[in-house]
């Protein structure tokens, strides 16, 4: 479905994808697990075409993300549904208003069909009965549930999922990863989910790529992950502060820093 | 310490050229998408709601006050003359030359200049243009465009409507209660206003127009994706487009003229 190819991504020194390789099959669900700053974000920008890389290619059903025009990568984006971390909901349009937002945009489809569709995912996603409520007064869970309708109203093949349960309580980040897991099994959709959080990534996924400050350092299933002998992976699993994978960046002489202005903390203010 | 100095001037220098440079393309790319289908016409009705018709009142008050304090400052300096006579084509002439156009343009840049930059920041920050990316729906031309054009059309209207209230806020002051006569009030007016003037103030406010919503929604779009760097872009984006309102109307003043 998706084949990524020696991608290289940098931001001024940072290099945030360092020359990856990896797949992303279909009908599956791939977790792209990896702490703050691993560059999981990065990629999944990558892989929807939202950036282009530095090198290296994106494969998305044959056509490649990182050259393709704008058409044809528009062309390939109605076959994609994504869900933001932070939901993205249009906050001037109510609850139906923003999941019939791609239909109407796409389609010539009848008020009353859309009507219909919508409800159908609302259903899905368990808020049938809010069509009428503004973002605003929606909870962070019921906010990701309708950006979730949203990203599906198309029929999608492929979904991206970024951080889909961060900030969310405890059932909450059940029901979503509930809803990611039935619509693979259910529609077929293929999943990629980015997520820090171990836990859920291990209930839904069918293989996991861990990332780590660019680098893929793990790729697998569940088990072979969960029994993998890379000192980094098993920390990354356990969440231990000890370990190959250091708590603290700082730079430079501990001792030297405290007894000498070196005039780092001036000019941060403007 | 020279070479500090040159680096740094050199930097901004830079900088500048290439924040101007961008600003061009965002135009052309908003312009270039407001005349390729598909035509979003509900888009467009609904901005020139908010940019136009919704200034409505505060552009009313506005061209009130300054028709009425144009003719009491006028009335005066025109009695030392003994030109009361000329206060009807001295009102109507500021007005629809140089005040209708420029206070109008500033009103409209502090009401819906700053909402733009805002609301356009806002969806920065909550990711709604990456998510109109993933819907295959061209941000620039579904949220920007729609606002250029809008206040290009919204614009020349306000202003004739400022034009109107204006003067008749002129004729309130300098007939009834300064004892202009009516007669000479409107006659001098008409022996005085040519079709250029009227032209020129057209011209004038399609241009502010365009101004307004290119600079606001620059400066919106390109906000630093933070609550701060929001209301810092919106603060802006007022400052920014009103003292370019004043540079540009000196320079199109002395073309037309």
């Amino acid at each position: 479905m998706i084949r990524v190819e020696n991608l290289l991504k940098t931001y001024g020194k940072t290099v945030a994808c360092n020359r990856l390789n990896c797949r992303f099959e279909e009908r599956k669900v791939t977790v792209i697990l990896g702490g703050s700053g691993s560059g999981k974000s990065t990629l999944l920008r990558q892989l929807t075409g939202l950036e282009r890389p530095d090198s290296g290619s994106v494969l998305f059903d044959g056509l490649d993300l990182s050259r393709a025009s704008r058409k044809k990568l528009f062309e390939k984006r109605k076959k994609m549904g994504m869900l933001f971390q932070g939901s993205a909901l249009f906050n001037d349009m109510n609850v139906f208003e923003n999941i019939a937002f791609p239909l109407r945009e796409h389609t010539k489809l009848a008020d009353s069909v859309i009507r219909n569709i919508v409800t159908m995912k609302l259903e899905m996603v368990g808020l049938r009965g809010t069509e009428g409520m503004m973002p605003s007064q929606l909870s962070g869970g019921m906010m990701k549930r309708v950006g979730l309708a949203r990203a599906i109203v198309m029929d999608p093949r492929v979904i991206f999922y970024d951080e889909p349960t961060s900030g969310l309580d405890p059932i909450s980040t059940g029901v979503i990863g509930k809803l990611i897991r039935d619509l693979n099994t259910k529609l077929g959709i293929t999943s990629v989910v980015v997520s820090h959080d171990i836990a859920s990534s291990f209930r839904m996924a069918d293989k996991i790529i861990i990332l780590f400050f660019g680098d893929i350092i793990a790729q697998g299933t569940v088990d072979e992950i969960q029994n993998s002998g890379d000192d980094r992976v098993r920390q990354f699993i356990t969440g231990s502060p000890e370990g190959p994978i250091p708590f603290t960046r700082a730079e430079g002489n501990y001792l030297e820093d405290l007894l000498t202005d070196t005039g780092k903390t001036k000019g941060n203010r403007t | 310490m020279t070479l500090d100095a040159a680096a740094f001037l050199g930097r901004v220098t830079l900088n500048r050229v290439q924040i101007l440079g961008r600003s061009g393309v965002f135009l052309f790319l908003a312009v270039y998408h407001a005349f390729v289908p598909p035509f979003r016409v509900h888009r467009l009705i609904r901005e020139m709601e908010f940019i136009g018709s919704k200034s409505f009142l505060i552009v009313f008050v506005t061209s009130l006050f300054t028709g009425m304090v144009l003719a009491l400052q006028g009335y005066h300096t025109l009695t030392q003359f003994g030109a009361q006579a000329l206060l009807g084509s001295a009102v109507a002439l500021s007005i629809i030359r140089e005040l209708g156009p420029v206070l109008c343009a500033l009103m409209v840049t502090g009401r819906a200049g700053s909402a733009m930059a805002a609301q356009i920041g806002i969806m920065k920050i909550t990711d709604q243009f990456p998510a109109l990316e993933m819907m295959a729906i061209d941000p620039v031309k579904y949220v920007i465009s729609p606002k250029i054009l809008a206040a290009i059309l919204s614009l020349p209207l306000l202003t004739a409507f400022f034009d109107v209230v204006g003067i008749m806020g002129g004729y309130l002051v300098g007939v009834p209660l300064l004892g202009v006569n009516e007669g000479a009030y409107f006659g001098k007016m008409i022996a005085a206003v040519t079709f250029g003037d009227i032209y020129g103030g057209v011209i004038k406010s399609l241009i502010f127009g365009l101004l307004i919503a290119w600079i606001s929604c620059f400066i919106g779009f390109s906000a630093e994706p933070t609550t701060e760097g929001v209301s810092r872009a919106t603060t802006r984006a007022v400052v920014v487009t009103s003292v370019s309102i004043l540079v540009v109307d000196y320079i199109l003043t002395s073309v037309l003229l």
